[in-house]
């Protein structure tokens, strides 16, 4: 799979939790610094944290993982993660009912390579509308 | 019913306080012969006090055994027998019978002997003040006892020990007392006696064995009533050496106590009670005017008034109940004697009394020219005049009322009270008052609020003070010596202040061991006065009946409360000393607090909270009529009210009293409402994790 995110990728509706979403696919290859193996980016959110503090989400009782950060460079910016999506799954995980300490054993492991990441985003809504306007699906 | 008290009998005691090593500050039911007690006697740490009576028994080596032990009955049980003078007793109490066997001795006669001859042998010994130490004399004593009585009873054992303690008394500490600071050598001393003491008891004679205490107060009072007036603040050291003040003289303590008294004792002011007889001729007449409105006319020209009728007696009655409310209003505001004569008239009185006098004078002479010249008939008129004039007189008194009773109840100026000599402070608030009034109004509180004033604790000991100004000395080169002082003393205080010096490093190191010392008497007292009282029970009625085998000695509260203070004197004294109160506390005093405390069945704590924190001054005043002599000393004039900056002193003989004045802060309250549904909470908890 591509890491750049593709115009097939863009756009698609994921259904997760009865719910419609417009999501994304993204692939990031860890970067090795060192003794650890590094995404670049901060996540924050999590079924035991506080929701109306969450600067990027709509809704303010949304309890899930959002990136809050972007190491400029980093892994996660070359893959195409953007500051205040929303991750929805992590290699097939859930990340929408987990919680901080989770979500974040779930995105580190040492194992893993690279991670694949499900997320959404507020704009891709009209992404998706727009190129639904201008370019019309056959 | 008078209470009595009993001692606990011997058993009782003994099954409480035996301990393995007898302590040293045990003691007993004091003039016990329950049961045969054992005339041993002990003696508290003073334990050196040397009665007349005994000395002469002791040197008398020629007089035969038995004679010496009859004699000293009554001395090692009872001394109070041998002044009942001091202490006048109901009857002679059983202990002072020297009849009673002191020794209930288990062995045979021949130990007795022994036991006798042993302590004979003892009463030989020089009485010098050798250089010989105790545990010296006791073993060559003990040796002898112990080779004597070896196969003696317990009466043998006892018999020795307190002839091997007096003689320790006698020989060789006789000085003793003045060194009472040095309590590590006296307790060095006395642990090694008790280890011998302890050492050659035998564990027989531990079951009938009772010590009888020797109150080391009580010859001093012989010493006392005989001084009169000469006040003995050693009461609780035995000593018979006089330390400086013979009998005949008088110390300085004294004297300063004696101009006090006189000061106090001024003659009864009739200053004091001008105002209020004044009050009383001018509420006199004043209540006597309306009657003789009402009653000149009848008298004059009867035949000439008109009757009236009803409205007439309505007015009667209602005059006659306003007349009474008016004289007990006026007896109470006006005529009651005044607790404190103020140096200026009090003004609102004044006022108040000018403001009746031209009333009823006024109403006099309208009533002259209208209703006596033209013999005015119409009663009625009159009645009703009068009724005007006692409604009038009552809105006075409702004034009155209220400048001098409820003025000054809402409060208005926070007045700061400091203390010249040790700076305690308070704060009160007070309302309008004038100065003179305010100082009244200080010295109430003063009296129940401050600690009492205690000349003794001054600010800094001198030890520290001094080393700053000597050894310096300034020469001046100049040929002008006009400003030579000023010049001089400011260079002093200058190289004074430059030097390096290290006087608060020893006014801290003495703060410390104050702070210690005092603890440590504290507690010293606290254990003897416990342990005083656990001697005392209440006797109740059913209990006297029921335990006939137990024949104890009944005593009223006085009584108990001299027998058991013997053995917390010295602890006490020493903690007065230590504190600095021992001038505000005699032994009379402390006797009659203790009696005070049994009679209500306090507790050893309740009975100290009296020494242990200086009360405030009011506990330590006599009830004399004569009254305290303040001074009012103010830059403004006294009769002028409060008002913000004021200050003014109340000056007594050695501190006064400085009070500041400063108005209460104006309050804006504002409002706000919260809803009960409002309250709310979320969690806190926000991290942030970069991966």
């Amino acid at each position: 799979m591509s890491e750049q995110p593709s115009n097939d990728s863009v756009g698609q509706r994921c259904q997760i939790t009865r719910e419609d979403f417009i999501c994304q696919r993204i692939e990031i290859q860890k970067l090795r610094e060192g003794e650890n193996l590094i995404l670049g980016f901060s996540i924050g959110g999590g079924i035991d944290q506080d929701p109306g503090q969450n600067p990027f989400s709509e809704d303010k009782s949304d309890k899930g993982i959002y990136v809050t950060r972007i190491t400029p460079g980093g892994p996660a910016e070359v893959a195409g993660l953007r500051i205040g999506d929303k991750i929805m799954q992590v290699n097939g995980w859930d990340m929408t009912m987990v919680t901080h300490d989770q979500a974040r054993k779930k995105l580190t492991k040492k194992r893993e390579d690279v991670v694949r990441l499900l997320i959404t985003r507020k704009s891709l809504e009209e992404a998706v509308k727009h190129s639904k306007g201008s370019h019309p699906r056959q | 019913m008078t209470s009595n008290y009993a001692f606990l009998s011997n058993e009782e005691f003994n099954a409480l306080r035996w301990s393995s090593t007898v302590s040293w500050t045990q003691f007993v039911p004091w003039g016990g012969t329950r049961g045969g007690a054992d005339p041993e006697r002990r003696r508290g740490p003073t334990e050196l006090r040397l009665s007349g009576r005994e000395k002469v028994e002791s040197e008398g080596g020629k007089i035969p055994e038995w004679t010496i032990w009859n004699k000293s009955d009554p001395h090692h049980l009872s001394p109070r027998c041998d002044s009942p003078t001091h202490h006048p007793l109901p009857a002679p109490s059983p202990p002072c019978s020297p009849a009673s066997p002191l020794l209930r001795p288990p062995s045979s006669s021949a130990s007795k002997i022994d036991s006798l001859r042993s302590k004979v042998d003892l009463l030989k010994l020089p009485l010098a003040l050798s250089a010989k130490s105790i545990s010296e004399r006791k073993s060559q004593l003990g040796g002898a006892g112990e080779r004597r009585s070896a196969g003696g009873g317990g009466g043998a054992r006892t018999a020795r020990s307190p002839p091997t303690r007096d003689m320790d008394n006698e020989s060789q500490y006789s000085g003793y007392s003045y060194k009472s600071s040095h309590s590590r050598s006296s307790r060095k001393h006395r642990d090694r006696r008790e280890r011998h003491r302890s050492k050659s008891r035998d564990s027989s004679s531990r079951g009938d064995k009772s010590v009888t205490i020797q109150t080391p107060g009580e010859p001093l009072l012989d010493a006392e009533s005989t001084r009169g007036d000469d006040r003995d603040d050693n009461w609780g050291e035995t000593t018979t050496v006089v330390t400086g003040t013979s009998e005949h003289s008088i110390s300085n303590e004294d004297l300063t106590r004696v101009t006090k008294d006189l000061e106090e004792s001024t003659p009864l002011e009739c200053k004091r009670f001008i105002g209020p007889a004044l009050g009383g001729c001018l509420s006199f007449f004043a209540l006597i005017t309306p009657l003789a409105f009402l009653i000149l006319p009848q008298v004059l020209w009867r035949d000439a008034l008109k009757p009236c009728g009803t409205p007439c007696e309505g007015l009667y009655v209602s005059l006659a109940f306003k007349l009474l409310v008016l004289l007990i209003s006026s007896w109470a505001l006006f005529l009651r004697p005044p607790r404190a004569t103020l140096p200026r008239f009090f003004v609102f009185r004044c006022l108040l009394m000018v403001l009746v006098f031209l009333f009823v004078a006024s109403y006099w002479l309208f009533y002259g020219v209208r209703v006596l010249e033209p013999k005015e008939e119409d009663y009625r008129g009159i009645v009703e005049y009068a009724a005007s004039l006692v409604d009038a007189l009552l809105f006075i008194q409702y004034l009155a009322l209220v400048l001098l009773e409820v003025r000054h109840l809402q409060p208005a100026f926070c007045l700061k009270v400091v203390r010249s000599t040790d700076g305690a402070s308070k704060f009160y608030n007070v309302g309008h008052l004038s100065i003179q009034r305010a100082a009244v109004w200080v010295l109430d509180r003063y009296y129940n609020d401050f600690s009492v004033y205690n000349p003794a604790v001054v600010n800094l000991p001198k030890s520290i003070l001094s080393k700053k100004m000597t050894g310096f000395k300034v020469y001046s080169l100049d040929e002008n010596t006009t400003n030579n002082s000023t010049g001089q003393s400011r260079a002093m205080i200058a190289a004074a202040a430059r030097r390096r010096d290290n006087s608060h490093n020893e006014y801290y190191y003495e703060e410390a061991e104050m702070e210690r010392r005092i603890r440590k008497r504290k507690a010293r007292l606290v254990v003897a006065v416990e342990e005083a009282f656990t001697h005392i029970k209440r006797l109740h009625e059913d209990e006297a009946a029921a335990s006939p085998k137990h024949p104890r000695e009944v005593m009223d509260p006085r009584e108990a409360a001299q027998a058991i203070f013997a053995p917390m004197a010295r602890a006490m004294q020493k903690y007065l000393r230590t504190t600095r109160q021992q001038a505000f506390h005699s032994m009379e005093s402390i006797l009659t607090h203790l009696q005070f405390c049994i009679t209500h069945n306090m507790t050893p704590k309740a009975f100290l909270e009296r020494y242990l924190t200086p009360g405030p001054t009011m506990q330590y005043q006599q009830q004399s009529g004569r009254g305290r002599q303040w001074t009012l000393v103010s830059e403004d004039p006294v009769i002028s009210g409060l008002r913000q900056g004021l200050v003014f002193s109340l000056r007594r003989l050695d501190f006064s009293l400085v009070v500041t004045v400063t108005p209460l802060p104006f309050l804006r309250l504002g409002e706000e409402f919260i809803d009960p549904k409002s309250h709310k909470f979320v969690m806190r908890l926000q991290s942030e994790t970069s991966v």
